[in-house]
């Protein structure tokens, strides 16, 4: 479980990330940071794994108050999946899962057997693990970040814009490949995103953040639709201007849905 | 030849004398300038002060060098560490700020990626600063040590025993054979110690065999730009 107690947080520069944040990510649970560039959730992520400390306020991971954990013992016992993977170019994708489990005092070669049933796990062919990161695709590069971040074993995984780096269809399988995770792992995950699509796709609850660092709404996908808190929420998820409307349209006897902008994306099952 | 034949047991000496020299600077640099170069990422002063000391150094003669050192210091004129003190002044001033380059450019990304997987400051450096700035510290390393072996000889010219003897005292007693063995020895270090410290850099950077050309050319572009530096007035 991670809560967030009224943090705040402002910058030197005068910008202000966060703005009396509270929310609780319950354990086993997916939550999404959603909103526009600007509204601090990159910063609310970084302060579970004390990258960034907060002004006020207080941040607990499993029960503990991180501002009293190392931030070295606090950052190994926390998955941290990266835009574009954040592998380090010079090492072996073997040797980059391997990594993260060294740091927490596996052995050598434990270190590689586990990185090698991580990269297994998240669908890459063994023999990927002894090339290195330029050599791989966008996606793989993505897995193996993936991989990386559940090699620790830890229960709570961060992940920043992890998919926003990949064309939309490898972006889907990733998606789908990481809800069948969780489902199989049932890890506490905290979630930036700036895209709505993705937070309905792998969020149980979503956390929308205004520009200035405070949180409009937070709530599932399903209230979220059905409730949206004001017109910001609104406008942020496309309900205002009909760009999440879906219609039902009749061709020939089949009743066929349209999005917003009238193409066809399905039928409706009767 | 006849020179040769007769005094080639001399030529050894004086060949050992340099390579002993090369290899005390090479390494003295190294280590200054890299820990210099990693401290003035974050501070400052020091930081002016490595762009200070490297624009100017190649502006003094290092003859005049060789000279002013032992005033300062305290240490004899016609000693090697004299000479090696006045070389590693010239080596760091190369290395210092082109490896300060190459942490300055380290990928924010990477950087961010240790910090959160819990990799600690020293271990950062280690396993990935160094690592990543190694190209271009190779690079300038080759640099210096070209530029080492040819400074080297000057030292002759106070005195201090070195390949650079040979064209002295070729000179002076008018022997071709005297000055031209010098000319190939000098050179054959220089080509040997180069190719050493590239295959070496190459073996311990296998991830740069397979990198795309783009940053290849950068480091290529780097040493270019040192060895322009040091074209200046050095000798």
């Amino acid at each position: 479980m991670i809560t967030f107690e009224n943090v705040n947080k402002t910058y030197p520069n005068g910008t202000t990330a966060a703005l009396d944040v509270s929310f609780t990510v319950p354990a086993g649970s997916t939550v999404a940071l959603l909103g526009p560039s600007g509204a601090g959730k990159t910063t609310l992520l970084r302060m579970v794994n004390r990258l960034v400390d907060p002004d006020s306020g207080r941040i607990t991971v499993g029960d503990r108050d991180i501002s009293q954990i190392n931030p070295v013992t606090l950052r190994r016992s926390i998955g941290y999946v990266l835009q574009e993977g954040g592998l380090l170019p010079h090492k072996r994708v073997l040797d980059n899962v391997a990594l993260v489990a060294r740091l927490n005092g596996a052995s050598k070669a434990d270190a590689r057997e586990r990185a090698q049933r991580m990269l297994t796990l998240v669908g890459l062919d063994a023999e990927l693990g002894s090339r290195f990161p330029h050599q791989l695709s966008g996606g793989q590069q993505q897995r193996v970040g993936v991989a990386r971040a559940l090699v620790g074993e830890a229960d709570v995984m961060l992940m920043d814009e992890p998919f926003g780096a990949v064309d939309p269809m490898i972006r889907r399988e990733l998606q789908a490949q990481t809800r069948r995770l969780q489902s199989e792992l049932g890890k506490t995950v905290l979630l930036v995103t700036h895209d709505v699509d993705e937070a309905f796709s792998l969020a149980d609850q979503i956390v929308v953040l205004r520009t200035g660092g405070s949180v409009a709404q937070y709530a599932t996908p399903e209230e979220l639709l059905t409730n949206p808190a004001d017109d910001f929420v609104a406008d942020l998820l496309g309900l205002s201007d009909g760009a999440r409307d879906l219609h039902v349209v009749d061709r020939g006897g089949r009743a066929l849905v349209t999005d917003g902008s009238g193409r066809f994306i399905g039928r409706v099952r009767a | 030849m006849k020179w040769l034949s007769q005094n080639w047991p001399m030529v050894i000496d004086l060949t050992l004398d340099h390579l002993w020299m090369t290899v005390q600077i090479t390494v003295l640099t190294v280590l200054f300038a890299v820990p210099l170069a990693r401290l003035s990422m974050t501070n400052r002063w020091l930081r002016a002060v490595a762009v200070v000391f490297t624009n100017s150094l190649y502006a003094v003669p290092s003859l005049a060098l060789f000279m002013m050192v032992p005033v300062l210091v305290g240490v004899p004129l016609r000693s090697t560490t004299n000479v090696v003190i006045v070389l590693t002044l010239y080596g760091v001033a190369v290395i210092w700020r082109s490896t300060l380059d190459a942490f300055d450019t380290l990928p924010p990304r990477i950087l961010d990626a240790s910090d959160a997987m819990g990799v600690t400051r020293w271990r950062r450096f280690w396993s990935v600063e160094l690592p990543l700035a190694s190209p271009v510290l190779v690079s300038a390393l080759r640099v210096v040590l070209a530029s080492t072996i040819s400074l080297i000889t000057v030292g002759a010219v106070i005195g201090v025993p070195s390949l650079g003897l040979l064209f002295t005292d070729g000179f002076q007693r008018g022997i071709t054979a005297e000055v031209i063995t010098g000319i190939v020895v000098v050179v054959a270090l220089g080509w040997l110690l180069d190719r050493l410290v590239a295959v070496a850099g190459a073996a311990a950077m296998p991830w740069r065999a397979t990198t795309p050309r783009r940053s290849r050319r950068l480091a290529r572009r780097v040493q270019a730009q040192s060895l322009r530096g040091t074209d200046g007035s050095a000798a």
